[in-house]
């Protein structure tokens, strides 16, 4: 509880995570009621719950930024020194940090999700936008487990690489070239791309829907349900958490 | 108290830390003493458990940093005023630091009131002067009324008045009893800040000794003579006993001969004995600085076994302590130093 609170108080006394939720939940409640905005008498049919959450990609990588600040301004301010002085088993404290900073993620993930999603029915109160199966529930709520899932993997990169610049442009490489890429190699590209985790932590929100032109890819084939999927990228997630911790201990502060 | 046995650190290929044992006391404040890069903020790192040692232990009061339960209550460390975010105030990050050991949030006040840095309390730590952080970073260490304190180099870059303020305040810590352990290159500072003194360079353990003896060691004097006939100058020298060392010429004047443990006088009256002429004698005392340099980054094994018998108590003067360290010309800064530690010295 102790280290809980030293985490909260250490990352709210800098700035830069309000600018990071502040920024993730403008960026994707701004972007999906221009969509909505804009969309047409004739497509409405299709503005589903599922699409209201088209940019959470967007919040998405916001905060994992600021997951991977976390740790690595730390290192770059040799603040993690300090840390480790008070808490020389090193393990409690960062296992502290990624829990306030999973929790923060999660929170923002629900209030980007819910804010999009309710946008979008005061702007198209006629879409067909109501939450009524777990399908769609899981369009909107899941979003939030997607963000604290990921802010401990960010963590964990951050954990790892140990500088911001290295830490983030791994992180956006990944995510926004590899994971695109990997699936076009010819043969095992469409195997390969069932088994990449963020292509899974997807699949927890779209599983068992039909891919829409706007709402978020859905792919085909995955190997686990929505629930399975969420383990599995739970298991990504904090197995990589745990290379972190291993690392961290080991290394010189 | 601080018990280091064999500690080492290599780091790739060079060796940071060889081989070093020693003991700190508590109740004085024992100096850090080596050259840059001899190793003294490795040993600190180590000592806190932050860098993991390659071979070898060093315990706080008999356990190892990483086993104290709550250490800032036991140990506290100041050995970057940097290791602040910039961003946050002086008070959150004694707030966080406090927290982290369940010290009550009041003395986050108590210690900024010590370190005088009430006023700033609220302000961005990256905007202090290095004499404010340095305040912050010893306000750090105090947080939790620790027994044993480490410091490395806390005076660097600060102004006299900075200095002049941790002096006193370590020289206070130690009288209530604390074990206090300062870094520095500068033996000059250290001859004003310590009683005791462990000297390391190239990260192997020099001397451990109390400093007093340590200045005689360092700074033993010498005679400079020069005359026209410089080789009769030498064989009467030496024929006398003398140990005598070539001074090629250079920015102290032409070349001459240096002779340790000896006076103007003896040599004055030897010379006239034979009828030499001379163009010069004096009595050389080596700058402490240069002396230092020269025992910490010079032949390190050698004075090493020289020095380790002035640690046993017999600093004396017949022991040839490297005459050599006094011929090259002192480095402006150095000598300043020097005459700084003199003037103070005498002060004291
Ligand atoms: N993290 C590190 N990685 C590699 N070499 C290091 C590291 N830290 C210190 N060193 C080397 O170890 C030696 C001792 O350094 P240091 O302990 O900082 O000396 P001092 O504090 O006495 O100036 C130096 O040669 C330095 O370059
Ligand atoms: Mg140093």
């Amino acid at each position: 509880m102790t280290l809980l609170t030293v985490e909260r108080i250490k990352l709210f006394s800098t700035r830069s995570p309000w600018w990071c939720m502040i920024i993730a939940t403008a960026l994707t409640v701004g972007l999906t009621s221009v969509f909505a905005a804009t969309t047409k008498p004739s497509d409405l049919p299709e503005f589903t719950p599922s699409v209201t959450q088209f940019a959470f990609n967007f919040g998405l990588v916001v905060m994992m930024v600021m997951a991977t600040l976390a740790v690595t301004t730390e290192y770059r301010f040799s603040t993690i020194r300090s840390t480790f002085l008070a808490v020389p088993t090193r393990t409690p404290a960062l296992v502290a940090k990624a829990v306030v900073v999973a929790l923060l993620a999660g929170i923002v993930g629900e209030i980007t999700a819910v804010g999009s999603w309710g946008i979008a029915t005061l702007i198209q109160p006629d879409a067909p936008l109501t939450l009524d199966t777990a399908q769609e529930y899981r369009n909107v709520f899941g979003v939030g487990l997607l963000y604290l899932l990921s802010a401990v993997l960010a963590l964990a990169v951050g954990l790892i690489v140990r500088q911001s610049a290295g830490a983030v442009v791994i992180e956006l490489i990944y995510l926004l070239l590899l994971e695109n890429l990997l699936p076009a190699i010819p043969r095992i590209g469409d195997h390969l791309q069932h088994w990449l985790p963020f292509a899974v932590g997807n699949n927890f929100i779209v599983a068992g829907q039909p891919e829409t032109s706007d709402g978020p890819p859905v792919i085909e084939g995955m190997p686990f349900g929505p629930w399975g999927s969420l383990v599995y990228y739970a298991v990504v997630c904090v197995g990589l958490f745990v290379i972190g911790l291993i690392l961290a201990k080991r290394r010189d502060a | 108290m601080i018990e280091a046995q064999g500690l080492t650190k290599r780091y790739g290929r060079t060796v940071a830390v060889n081989d070093l044992s020693f003991t700190v006391q508590p109740g004085k404040v024992t100096g850090f003493l080596g050259p840059n890069g001899a190793g003294k903020s490795t040993t600190m790192r180590m000592i806190l458990g932050l860098d993991r040692p390659s071979a070898g232990t060093v315990r706080i009061d008999g356990r190892r940093y990483a086993e104290l339960k709550q250490p800032l209550r036991q140990v506290g460390a100041l050995l970057e005023a940097k290791w602040v975010h910039p961003n946050r105030s002086a008070r959150s990050h004694l707030r966080w630091m406090a927290a982290s050991n369940r010290l009550p949030a009041k003395r986050v006040d108590e210690v900024l009131e010590i370190v005088g840095l009430t006023g700033v309390a609220g302000k961005r730590a990256g905007g202090f002067s290095l004499g404010m952080a340095q305040r912050l970073g010893i306000a750090t260490a105090l947080l939790g009324d620790p027994g044993v304190l480490l410091f490395d180099e806390p005076v660097n870059g600060l102004d006299p008045e900075g200095i002049l303020w941790i002096r006193r305040f370590m020289h206070r810590l130690a009288d209530e009893g604390r074990t206090v352990f300062v870094s520095s290159h500068l033996l000059s500072e250290m001859a004003l800040t310590a009683q005791e003194l462990i000297v390391i360079g190239r990260g192997r353990l020099i001397a451990q000794t109390s400093t007093r003896a340590f200045i005689d060691m360092a700074s033993e004097s010498a005679v400079r003579v020069r005359g026209p006939e410089m080789e009769r100058l030498h064989g009467v020298l030496t024929g006398q006993g003398l140990a005598v060392r070539d001074v090629p010429a250079g920015d102290d004047g032409p070349a001459a001969l240096l002779v340790p443990n000896t006076s103007t006088e003896q040599i004055g009256e030897l010379v006239g004995r034979v009828g030499l002429v001379l163009h010069e004698l004096a009595a050389q005392r080596g700058s402490l600085e240069q002396a230092f340099i020269q025992l910490t980054g010079g032949e390190v094994e050698y004075h090493a076994g020289a020095l380790a018998g002035a640690g046993n108590g017999s600093p004396s003067a017949g022991t040839p302590a490297a005459p050599a360290q006094l011929t090259g010309p002192p480095a402006r800064g150095v000598q300043t130093a020097a005459a700084d530690a003199t003037r103070g010295g005498d002060a004291r």
